[in-house]
């Protein structure tokens, strides 16, 4: 494990998962993530990365049937976000995430960002305007759009479109940030923008990405984490894992030997 | 471009004539049964076209959009084509005025609330309501609506456009119902988490993004239930009374367009007469306004087409 001075922002203790046709996704993993730094999960498809991501906002609530089982554990108030009597609402708007294919809302530009502040009851245009504008310039959308905030989200560009959904994450000061494959739909030069806007994030909250792309992880983050088949095979700096891994799988898989 | 012989001539790529001319015989078959539809609908409309203009030749365009009085079969014959159409309005607005609210809240919780079996249950009985013919609404609103209405107004004429305005409501709720919800589970399942994972509860979820989304065909499912209210006959003919009315009060008693028609085509008129011909120029003002309600539903879901 890294030796490090870092806050520890969240912790997962011995955390499985099971989806509600009984499989058990994820098999007793215990993680930390430190604070302003990115943590990366890598990992073949299926191995649960995504699933693993999706319990920190208690995504898996919307749909009946899936069941946690363990601790995932905010600092430093201490709060276990999966505990039944926490409400998941109030775990959405401390974590916020940003989804694998851009999924603005059928709004205007301004409405996607305002989103989460309505939603919270916020309805002061001053302090909804300075909100908007303030999350657009941190997720270097607000020049480009700064002439058509009103326009109809679906008229940007696909890169447009995830910058305004992370601006749209941004907006509410969350302290978590959720990545799931944020790249996977967008061309190179867009991918280089988010990544160098997450890098950029990386100082205001915590960020826990997964990703497809090693290079991407190498690129971004600060450490990584390799899954596969619903366990935490190993967990360490990323300049550890990607110049000497402690585990022959992870060898493997960053070799590209397999996955 | 001109390709070299040996590229092109392959036994498997030249022609095969008997396929093609199976397919031409297919193709042949499928367009004829397409034109069936749309023969008719041609048909229709050329009808009306012809038939009303033997009506305008004794009655006068402005006189039918003007004249206060519709009695074609009296001694004293007026022609004026708007008693119908406010009778045909007015319940076909209190048609919607229950129908829209109560079919629309009806896809929200049954496509956002209700769970699986919920939904799988409460839906077919839904559309069974479709199945029931409309001579049975129209006995419902003579013989119970207008009577537990007239409870509360003891002034209430027995023909009443209410109680059939309220009944013909009660009819469509299943298309709006039915299309709306459709209409919203069509809604990409990313949009919604995206709205939960910003905090949002259920309800602002299903208002604020997925109804948006869906509002196209939302809209189209309203278009639908306005053309089949306002071309409802047997309801209308049954329980709000046959005399034309020019009254937009829905406690009065009026008749539809289509309850005029369906009045005069049961009687025995003379071929070729002005009463026989009234039928059609009254046909006409109906097409031309669901037609116009068509039209206008197709540009509005142009105008909000969503992609995702």
């Amino acid at each position: 494990m890294a030796t490090v001075t870092t806050a520890i922002k969240a912790e997962a203790r011995d955390l499985n998962f099971f989806y509600s046709n009984g499989a058990r996704a994820l098999k007793g993993i215990s993680m930390p993530l430190y604070e302003n730094k990115i943590t990366a999960l890598i990992g073949p498809s299926g191995c649960g990365k995504s699933t693993f991501l999706r319990c920190f906002n208690r995504m898996h609530d919307l749909y009946p049937g899936n069941k946690y089982q363990g601790e995932i554990v905010m600092h430093p108030d201490n709060t276990n976000v999966l505990d039944s009597g926490v409400d998941p609402i109030e775990v959405r708007m401390r974590i916020s995430m940003v989804f694998q294919k851009p999924n603005p809302f059928p709004k205007s530009i301004y409405e996607n960002v305002a989103y989460g502040l309505r939603v919270r009851g916020e309805n002061n245009k001053r302090i909804m305007d300075d909100k908007v504008e303030e999350a657009l310039k941190g997720a270097a959308l607000w020049n480009e759009v700064k002439d058509r905030l009103h326009d109809l989200a679906f008229n940007l560009s696909g890169g447009q479109q995830q910058r305004l959904c992370i601006a749209r994450a941004l907006a509410t000061d969350p302290e978590i940030m959720l990545f799931d494959e944020p790249t996977s739909a967008l061309d190179p030069i867009a991918t280089a923008n988010i990544e160098e806007l997450m890098v950029e994030l990386r100082s205001k909250l915590t960020i826990l990405v997964v990703t497809h792309n090693m290079q991407q992880a190498a690129r971004v983050s600060d450490y990584t984490a390799y899954m596969y088949l619903g366990e935490l095979i190993e967990y360490d700096d990323t300049d550890k894992i990607f110049t000497n891994p402690g585990r022959k799988e992870t060898e493997d898989y960053i070799t590209g030997k397999f996955g | 471009m001109q390709l070299p012989a040996q590229l092109t001539i392959s036994p498997r790529l030249a022609k095969n004539i008997r396929r093609n001319v199976k397919e031409r015989i297919i193709e042949l078959i499928l367009m004829m049964a397409a034109l069936v539809a749309v023969a008719t609908t041609f048909a229709i409309v050329g009808v009306l076209l012809y038939e009303s203009l033997s009506f305008f030749k004794t009655v006068s365009v402005i006189d039918f959009f003007t004249d206060t009085q519709w009695t074609p079969l009296f001694e004293d014959a007026h022609y004026g084509i708007m008693p119908l159409v406010s009778g045909t309005l007015t319940t076909s607005a209190i048609a919607l005025a229950v129908a829209v609210p109560i079919g629309t809240i009806s896809a929200i919780f049954l496509s956002e609330f209700a769970s699986h079996k919920t939904r799988e249950i409460v839906k077919p009985i839904l559309e069974l309501l479709v199945g029931v013919p409309t001579v049975v609404f129209g006995y419902f609103a003579l013989f119970f609506v207008t009577p537990l209405l007239q409870s509360i107004y003891p002034s209430l004429p027995s023909f009443n456009m209410l109680g059939a305005g309220i009944v013909m409501g009660v009819m469509i709720i299943p298309y709006i119902a039915s299309m709306s919800e459709d209409a919203m589970r069509a809604v990409p399942m990313s949009m919604r988490e995206g709205s939960y994972a910003m905090g949002a509860t259920r309800f602002q979820t299903a208002i604020k993004v997925v109804t948006p989304a869906a509002i196209s065909g939302i809209v189209a499912a309203y278009i639908l239930a306005v053309s089949r209210a306002v071309g409802e006959t047997m309801v209308v003919a049954i329980a709000a009374g046959q005399q034309p009315n020019l009254t937009f009060n829905p406690l009065d008693s009026a008749a539809t367009i289509t309850a005029y028609i369906v009045q005069v085509a049961m009687g025995d008129l003379p071929h070729g007469s002005i009463g026989y011909q009234s039928i059609f120029a009254a046909g006409l003002v109906l097409m031309a306004m669901t037609l116009s309600f068509n039209i206008f539903g197709h540009w509005v879901r142009k105008k909000y087409r969503e992609s995702y």
